[in-house]
């Protein structure tokens, strides 16, 4: 199982913004493997988290652990069936484990984004 | 002649000041593009009133047809547009209906859809024309429903049109003077109003509009508005005296030109000096 995680410039604490972070973490469980990739979204004009959520759904992730989502997001991820778990804590490693010892909880508010970009 | 009446500040009395140029020239056309909060209409009731639906399009897609090359998600600026469990997927709200998913996708997958984003309200009041935009709620763009607000009302081709603007000086503000042959500033005598003044003066500025001020509420001359207006060469073309009584008309919904002849002398002056005729 792959997990997502939105990172800082420091690549290994969580970014708070899920749709600009400049890095995902995709950490597969199975073989420990760990790639930090570049978000595509981190610079996009508008409708970031849809692109974020869109990268996320490629990395083919079933789980997202991240500090907040947006309802767009959400949604696409959702579609997908990634689970969104909040994260706790600053740190990617610290989370991971959290997850593995089951102490995540899976994430039930979503902000309703910042789109709001006219024309 | 057509012109837009704004201010940068909401409640600096653009609606006050476009239904009544509108009401002193008798004959016009009164189009509110304050889409978000129409309130001309409060003041001309307009009988005979006809409601018509605003649509924009939205991407429909044919799933059999669709081969999931991404063309389309991968056009789309605005990011509406995402591809999950072989299907792609809109989300109207970010869909600015610019059609290029559908030129861009190779297998012809991607058709039309239309989607109630607002609607239209016209009637009269006497020979003023009223156009009312009505932006539905929770609609993030209001430009759709101020474009079709702007065709409905020029098309009838008035000697005078008269434009409401939403406030700020953002899109919907560009959209709505966009056609404008003139922008009448209306500008309130405080910081905050000769703050956001500036800002939407700016932008009809470098749109190449020409442009008026007319001061409202005024109780004594700003010196910084003052100073403002011969600094960057703007004519002040009236000036609305603070009063109560005006207040008080507006609270009952009532058109101060129709109450005062002297006002309503003034805003003749006013649309004759823009180059209007009454």
């Amino acid at each position: 199982m792959i997990v997502a995680i939105p990172l800082d410039e420091d690549r290994t604490s969580l970014c708070p913004s899920f749709g600009r972070c400049p890095f995902f973490l995709f950490f597969d469980r199975e073989n420990g493997t760990r790639q930090v990739l570049e978000n595509p979204a981190a610079q996009a004009q508008g409708g970031a988290g849809l692109k974020a959520a869109q990268f996320v759904v490629d990395g083919e992730a079933e789980a997202l652990i991240t500090v907040r989502c947006g309802e767009n997001a959400a949604k696409v991820l959702r579609a997908a069936g990634i689970v969104i778990y909040r994260s706790e804590g600053p740190g990617a490693d610290e989370n991971l484990a959290a997850l593995r010892e089951g102490r995540l909880a899976v994430m039930t508010h979503f902000h309703p984004g910042f789109v709001g970009g006219q024309p | 002649m057509i012109v837009a009446v704004l201010s940068g500040k909401g409640g600096a009395g653009k609606t006050f000041a476009a239904v009544n140029l509108a009401a002193a020239a008798g004959r016009a056309v009164y189009i509110d593009c304050d889409v978000e909060e129409p309130n001309g209409r409060l003041f001309f009731q307009p009988q005979g009133v006809r409601e018509t639906a605003v649509t924009t399009a939205l991407p429909a897609f044919d799933r059999e047809k669709c081969t999931g090359c991404r063309a389309c998600v991968d056009f789309c600026r605005f990011n509406a547009l995402v591809y999950v469990k072989k299907a792609p997927m809109v989300f109207p709200e970010v869909c600015h209906a610019c059609g290029g998913c559908a030129l861009v996708c190779p297998a012809g997958a991607v058709g039309e859809q239309r989607r109630e984003v607002g609607s239209l309200e016209e009637g009269n009041r006497g020979e003023i024309h009223v156009v009312t935009g009505v932006l539905r709620t929770g609609e993030v763009s209001a430009v759709p429903v101020i474009r079709a607000a702007l065709e409905a009302g020029l098309s009838r081709r008035e000697t005078l049109t008269v434009i409401d603007c939403p406030p700020g000086s953002g899109c919907p503000v560009m959209e709505s003077v966009s056609r404008a042959d003139f922008c009448l500033l209306v500008g309130e005598p405080t910081a905050f109003g000769l703050h956001n003044l500036a800002m939407v003066h700016e932008l009809c500025r470098l749109l190449g509009k020409p442009c008026g001020l007319v001061v409202n509420r005024e109780t004594e001359p700003y010196a910084p508005l003052e100073d403002y207006c011969a600094r960057e060469d703007l004519p002040v073309l009236l000036r609305i005296p603070y009063r109560p009584q005006l207040a008080r008309w507006g609270a009952e919904g009532a058109v101060a030109a129709e109450r005062d002849p002297a006002l309503k002398a003034e805003f003749v002056r006013l649309w004759n000096e823009m180059g209007g005729d009454v």
